[in-house]
């Protein structure tokens, strides 16, 4: 049995238990998608059913953010080292009663960026399975196999944390924290470009922008009860094209994550029209990181620093 | 009647178009990213992409639209209307998935009680040369929506990739006026019978069907039904499928600027978004996602249906390709035509 497998039956196992004796209303974890390479999130309440639920390297959403969706179920979620850190970062800001969530901790084995192995082969992949460290895909013509590796997500080949902070239950042996990538590279990366530069690609991503939120819905951080571009009055911000809305959209959604991303990548992953968003949010958690040694979702207790003050804090910003 | 023309010559005529029409084509924004632009330089068309991820109703029924502006000038105010279409378009490059959408959407924006100038000024100065469709992907369902990937129905012009040379159909007024287009040749015996296998081999490939035969009587049934609590469970309440879809067509009227001058914009909305029936008084008709996810497939499949005679779907599979959490149409679909709908 290979560890996807394994760790697949355990959380059917705790599933089935938690249902079984009523520990939760619900369990969300992941189920079959209906195309090769996609899984989709799903919900089980019946004891009898949880072997509709599955691990495999796909399962890419961060479920935390179905928390307020369900707030007053108790839940069994099933959660990757970036999911943890948004679940503690909302334990944090009160988002749930205490016991309320059954934390069902999963060791990541870093998931795979369905899109770039889409680009990898010629045609649509009508088949795929995963064995160990390869991916075999079949489509109209092709049969190939790809090393996992090559097809990562970037915000996971940068990841230092996929083993759950803290869990209710771990689901299968810690891993070992080495980042592929260093782990701010697309906010460095970024910063190596002028500010002309920098203004240029961040115009030219957000232009793509078709204001569906997709990015903001994906994201378990953002839950306000109502979003500011949403507010007719007062109004902040108007609800058509021009690239002045747009980038405001951008900016004020990326700075609203500032000291509560776990750079988890669901906003990138979700956006149909391939804007890089992980840049921004990178470089106000690496921020977050240098000024007030604090990373999301890391510690149960230390509350988030742009909602505290401390005479120690860094001031130096005020001139 | 037919003629074909030569991938050499595919530029020449693309810059022929130019000339003489606004012409609007795929384009590529980004890796994986296409959408219909206006095209300045023939090298922009990109038919690489197989459905651009904006479907062609943007063209005609713009995301974001100025219907009228305002300035105030000294005493006076100036009001003026839109601008109307000055040089005649061509759509090159449609498949048929969206070209049928169009004719949807035309059904309510150019009807009996109602016509919309800014949909119908478009619409009359367009010329739409479809683009058969070679190789469909595994989420189209065209055939079961009444459609297919070789449809010709309202193109004026329909064109089918053969490897070296296009063929190319004239099939309306708007497209013989392309009769002595200097880059189209008389077409030959043997690229006719290619076309035949091509479009055999396509609809083949079209392997999904989903049960919508007689879709909106089952949902007559179904207002209450807990098949509702599924569809809308993972659903995260972003808007992809209704902005892609292209055939969602509900739209929002906002005033934009102050007192002395501004503009009046019609922007897509989407049934999915807790605004979407948010009324003044606060109250929400359409309170949490059931309500909202029960909107978008009952316009689609009981609402239209019954006012047109068509389900509001033609089966482009966009909304299952982009949705971020994977929900699949075709699934609630065939949920409506079980007794038990299958259970997750």
């Amino acid at each position: 049995m290979d560890n996807s497998t394994m760790i697949q039956q355990k959380i059917r196992d705790i599933a089935k238990d938690l249902l079984a004796k009523k520990t939760v209303d619900l369990v969300i974890g992941f189920g079959e998608g209906t195309l090769p390479l996609r899984v989709t999130p799903r919900f089980i309440r019946n004891p009898e059913k949880v072997d509709r639920l599955l691990w495999n390297s796909f399962c890419e959403n961060n479920l935390a953010t179905y928390l307020h969706k369900f707030s007053r179920f108790k839940l069994g979620l099933v959660v990757k080292g970036c999911d943890a850190r948004s679940v503690i970062a909302l334990s944090l800001e009160k988002r749930f009663q205490p016991g309320q969530i059954f934390m069902i901790g999963v060791p990541c084995q870093k998931m795979v960026d369905r899109k770039k192995v889409s680009r990898a082969v010629k045609g649509e992949i009508l088949q795929a399975r995963e064995e160990g460290d390869l991916l075999y895909v079949k489509g109209d013509g092709f049969e190939v196999s790809l090393k996992r590796n090559d097809f990562l997500y970037s915000s996971c080949q940068a990841c230092t944390h996929r083993n759950p902070t803290r869990a209710d239950v771990m689901v299968g042996d810690p891993v070992e924290e080495l980042p592929l990538k260093e782990t701010y590279h697309e906010a460095k990366e970024f910063e190596k470009m002028s500010s002309e530069e920098r203004w240029k690609f961040f115009e030219k991503e957000t232009s793509r922008c078709i204001r569906c939120y997709a990015c903001r819905e994906a994201c378990p951080m953002c839950y306000c009860s109502e979003c500011f571009v949403d507010s007719s009055n007062p109004k902040w911000i108007e609800k058509s094209f021009s690239p002045s809305d747009l980038q405001f959209y951008h900016m004020v959604r990326a700075y609203h994550q500032t000291g509560r991303c776990s750079g988890c990548g669901a906003c990138e992953r979700a956006c149909p029209m391939e804007i890089r968003l992980a840049y921004l949010t990178q470089k106000l958690s690496q921020d977050v990181k240098e000024l007030f040694e604090f990373e999301t979702g890391m510690d149960s207790e230390a509350p988030p620093p742009l909602s505290t003050f401390e005479i120690a804090d860094k001031q130096d910003f005020i001139k | 009647m037919k003629r074909r023309l030569d991938k050499k010559d595919f530029r020449s005529f693309l810059q022929n178009l130019i000339e003489t029409y606004d012409l609007f084509a795929p384009v590529k924004l980004a890796e994986g990213v296409s959408v219909y632009r206006k095209i300045d330089q023939p090298e922009e068309v990109d038919l690489t992409h197989p459905n651009p991820q904006k479907p062609a109703k943007d063209l005609f029924f713009p995301q974001s639209e100025e219907m009228l502006r305002y300035e105030k000038i000294g005493k006076h105010s100036q009001m003026a209307s839109l601008d109307e279409v000055k040089r005649e378009r061509v759509l090159f490059g449609a498949r048929p998935c969206d070209i049928e959408a169009i004719s949807i959407i035309e059904k309510v924006f150019v009807g009996k009680e109602y016509t919309d100038v800014y949909f119908l000024e478009k619409r009359k100065k367009t010329t739409i040369i479809g683009l058969g469709c070679n190789h469909p992907l595994s989420t189209c369902f065209c055939s079961s929506t009444g459609g297919g990937p070789f449809l010709r129905a309202r193109s004026d012009l329909f064109f089918v990739d053969l490897g070296e040379a296009y063929l190319v159909e004239l099939l309306t007024e708007k497209g013989l006026a392309f009769q002595k287009n200097p880059f189209l040749k008389e077409a030959d015996p043997k690229d006719l019978a290619l076309v035949k296998e091509l479009e055999e081999k396509a609809f083949e490939k079209v392997s999904s069907s989903v049960p919508i035969d007689g879709i909106d009587k089952r949902l007559d049934l179904m207002a209450e039904s807990s098949f509702w609590d599924r569809v809308h469970e993972g659903c995260i309440g972003c808007r992809v499928c209704t902005y892609l879809c292209p055939t969602c067509h509900c739209f929002d009227i906002v005033d934009e600027g102050d007192s002395q001058k501004g503009q009046r914009v019609r922007n897509w909305d989407s049934c999915l978004s807790p605004l979407y029936t948010l009324e003044t008084s606060g109250h929400n008709p359409r309170t949490t996602g059931r309500e909202r996810t029960r909107q978008r497939l009952m316009h689609k499949f009981n609402y239209f249906p019954k006012t047109f005679d068509q389900v509001a779907c033609v089966g482009c599979g966009r909304c299952i390709l982009y949705c971020p959490i994977h929900f699949d149409i075709r699934k609630a679909i065939l949920w409506t035509s079980s007794a038990r709908p299958k259970s997750f």
